[in-house]
């Protein structure tokens, strides 16, 4: 089972479902992401933490400990 | 013939240009306020237009309509309750499908409604080809376009807001259709809702009269909150007579979505919608842009380069700080010497007495310390409006986001804390951008701890007076290292025990680069100076005449005899029996009354800590003494070695209690302006007191067993 989390720079993936619950998982879905969009791993912040991905040809940052509840197909 | 008076909502996502079409369409007829109980901002515009009176209200930028989040609540609250003649959604046509997503949420609300597709030039440029026509139909909800950043289109979008007043649009509705399953159980829901609500408006409309005409909510909307189980609907049916029933009716409803989708009932509206909106973009929208990289992407392989964006995001806070007080000071001193100016031609036309004092050294003096400041905010707040509306601030946040949630902060908690080293006051202001409550009021109680420049005045003077100068910039150095450190640790200590619970995720935007325009970026910076101005400064004025009055009463001794010296005067004040009051507790960090005094006028400008030591060790020259001349840092520094038994070790530790009590006024003031009570100024007294005793007795009882004292 693969996560955003794992998502290398350059590399792009589909998402298939979101786990976790409450602010932060309606947050995502608020932004966008949902099941089925095309994802692209931009970067890392310079300390690692957080990530910059593409989607919709816009541009979201999030931690790894959210995009870990992204799993992708 | 008299006006109509109707009004505009402007509804939108962050990013989507929202501001600068409200500032288009309303000029300078602003007001900014708060929404009731929340630090919302409010803000309203009026415009007249072919004979209409038109309220315009900028809702807070939204990507959705949940219970989440404050913005969001306050959002379609308006919405519902002050019932606009009209919404208009602006979209940023450059990223549509998300931005639709908060359309099909406000079509739920059924409240009249037109699209604004903004950013076309950007969207042409970004190669999408909008069919606005096309799917304005497909939407069911007229449209227009335009250009924000150029004012195009600002005429066209109030003209169609007219028509849509005055019921002229002829369109056919649509509605977002979820799959089958889940309409099945929004028909159960919204006939067993149709009736319980009307009689529970009914009811409440008599017990209470304003009640009356008071807010139903659409029942297609109410059924499909419920079924997203929004915590504020369900608390609202929960709250009705009959309400424990309908919840048991929705529990069932969502199990059994989840027992035929296999699916959370919320993801699967939101599919819904997402469905509903892909729909219509695939019938109007083209896409004809290769994957070429676009100019900012360009900008963030070099701002956000892994080796190059800290230094990059470094060099751009030293560059605001140069602005800010680099550029501030002259204009600082012309209003300092304004202030004296009129102080001396005040004191020069008034006969000797309290009066004269009370106006003089009270109320000149206090205000004067106020708008002193001013300058400093005006460029700080010009910057930061500056880097905001470009796009780099939430870069900033992204580059620090790792370091402050260590210690339970959030990226965005960073900005604040770094104005903090400036002026307090604005810092506090500028946690206005943090979402959660919780983050921003961790925040809000650490960024005292950052050194502000009203400390610098009192570390240089005792620095200068104690020790050599070959070791004073590392012992400043400490000093702001030991506010930095404590901070953090504030900051950890807060959200671990104090401030529990999640924080704000980091599920954020990085919008386009974009250059602003001045026009865009003064009116920002000028709307959160006034702000300073006229909250602050009340209270300020206030809290100066109390001050004033405590370092000026009792004016003469028991025997009606008056003071011979103003050292002698100060003592007996009632300030002056405070310091005597509160010197068995300071006794243990090694300070006698007279530090006390000092610290207690502290409280009212860190500044006056020194001046206050000098009047009261009677050194002759006050005057040079506020001034920074070379003569009165030596005079102020044999006095200080003589007379007051202060040594280096002392001297840092009243430096570090300097550092760490008590905000100023101005700050407690603005504390209790953004947080709406007087719990959390109380608080930030309270702890900042304690943990100022609580280090200078660390390091005083410390130093003695070393034999430093």
């Amino acid at each position: 089972m693969k996560s955003l989390k794992n998502l290398m720079p350059g590399e792009k993936a589909k998402v298939a479902r979101l786990v976790g619950n409450g602010a932060i998982k309606r947050r995502i879905i608020d932004m966008g992401i949902v099941p089925g969009v095309e994802v692209e791993m931009e970067r890392y912040a310079p300390l690692g933490d957080p990530a910059e991905i593409k989607l919709r040809g816009n541009h979201l940052s999030l931690r790894k400990e959210e995009a870990d509840g992204i799993i992708l197909e | 013939m008299s006006k109509k008076t109707i009004t505009i909502a402007l509804a939108g996502n962050p990013n989507s240009g929202k501001t600068t079409i409200f500032n288009n369409l309303t000029g300078a007829r602003q007001h900014v306020g708060n929404y009731p109980g929340v630090t919302v901002e409010r803000k309203e515009g009026r415009v007249i237009y072919k004979g209409y009176d038109i309220k315009v209200i900028d809702l807070p930028g939204t990507y959705s309509l949940t219970a989440y989040s404050p913005d969001e609540v306050v959002a379609r609250n308006v919405i519902i309750e002050e019932k606009p003649d009209v919404v208009v959604n602006i979209l940023d046509a450059s990223n549509l499908e998300r931005n639709l997503y908060l359309t099909t949420q406000l079509k739920e609300l059924e409240v009249p409604l037109v699209l604004a597709l903004n950013m076309m030039d950007i969207a042409e440029k970004n190669g999408i080809n909008i069919q606005h026509n096309l799917l304005s139909q497909l939407l069911g909800v007229p449209m227009v376009t335009l250009i924000g950043t150029k004012n195009q289109g600002t005429m066209e979008l109030l003209d169609m807001a007219l028509e849509s007043v005055q019921g002229r649009i002829n369109m056919t509705p649509k509605t977002v259709k979820y799959r089958h399953e889940v309409e099945e159980e929004l028909a159960i829901l919204q006939g067993m809702l149709a009736d319980s609500q009307v009689l529970n408006v009914q009811v409440a409309a008599g017990n209470d009269s304003s009640y009356a005409g008071n807010p139903t909510y659409p029942l297609r909307w109410l059924a499909v909150k419920l079924l997203e189980y929004d915590q504020e609907i369900v608390r609202k049916v929960n709250s009705w007579a009959g309400g424990e029933k309908i919840l048991a009716v929705v529990d069932k409803s969502r199990d059994r979505i989840r027992e035929m989708l296999h699916d959370d009932p919320e993801l699967v509206v939101v599919d819904g919608r997402y469905g509903f909106i892909r729909g219509a973009c695939r019938e109007a929208v083209t896409f004809t842009g290769s994957d070429q990289i676009t100019v900012t992407e360009l900008i963030d392989k070099v701002l956000l380069n892994r080796a190059l964006a800290l230094p990059i995001f470094l060099g751009i806070t030293w560059l605001l700080f140069q602005l800010t007080f680099t550029l501030g000071a002259p204009l600082m001193e012309w209003i300092e010497a304004g202030f004296t100016a009129l102080g001396g031609w005040v004191a020069n036309h008034m006969d000797e007495g309290l009066l004269k004092s009370l106006i003089v050294d009270g109320i000149i003096g206090g205000v004067g310390g106020v708008i002193v400041f001013l300058p400093n905010i005006l460029l700080l707040f010009l910057g930061i409006a500056f880097l905001e509306a470009t796009g780099y601030m939430a870069r900033a946040a992204f580059v620090m986001d790792k370091l402050m949630h260590r210690v339970g902060l959030h990226g965005k908690s960073f900005v604040p804390m770094l104005i903090g080293f400036g002026c307090t006051v604005p810092a506090i202001m500028a946690t206005r951008t943090l979402e959660n409550p919780k983050d921003r009021l961790a925040t809000i109680l650490v960024t005292p701890l950052m050194s502000c420049g009203a400390r610098l005045p009192v570390y240089t003077l005792l620095i200068s007076a104690f020790f050599p100068a070959k070791v004073a910039g590392n012992v400043l150095f400490s000093i702001y290292i030991i506010g930095i450190i404590l901070a953090m640790l504030m900051a950890k200590v807060f959200r671990t025990w104090l401030l529990r619970g999640e924080s704000e995720p980091f599920v954020m935007e990085l919008p386009i680069y974009r250059l602003p325009s001045l026009k865009n970026v003064l009116m920002h910076m000028w709307e959160r100076a006034w702000l300073y101005l006229k909250k602050a400064g009340t209270i300020i004025l206030a809290a100066s005449i109390l001050i004033w009055g405590l370092f000026t009463f009792p004016t003469a001794d028991v025997n009606g005899n008056e003071y011979t010296s103003a050292a002698l005067q100060m003592e007996q004040s009632y300030a002056g029996r405070m310091g005597k009051a509160i010197e068995p507790v300071l006794t243990p960090l090694g300070f006698d009354w007279k530090t006390g005094v000092a610290l207690v006028a502290g409280f009212a400008a860190k500044e006056v800590v020194v001046s206050t030591l000098g009047t009261l060790y009677s050194i002759e020259d006050e005057e040079a003494l506020a001034g920074e001349e070379d003569v009165a840092v030596k005079s102020f520094a044999q006095r200080a070695r003589e007379q007051s038994g202060f040594t280096p070790f002392t001297a840092y530790i009243l430096m570090l209690f300097t550092l760490i009590y008590i905000p100023c006024i101005a700050t407690i003031a603005v504390i209790k302006r953004e947080t709406n009570s007087w719990k959390w100024p109380l608080f930030t007294v309270g702890y900042t007191i304690a943990l100022a005793w609580i280090v200078c007795f660390l390091v005083y009882q410390g130093g003695k067993i070393v034999g430093l004292a």
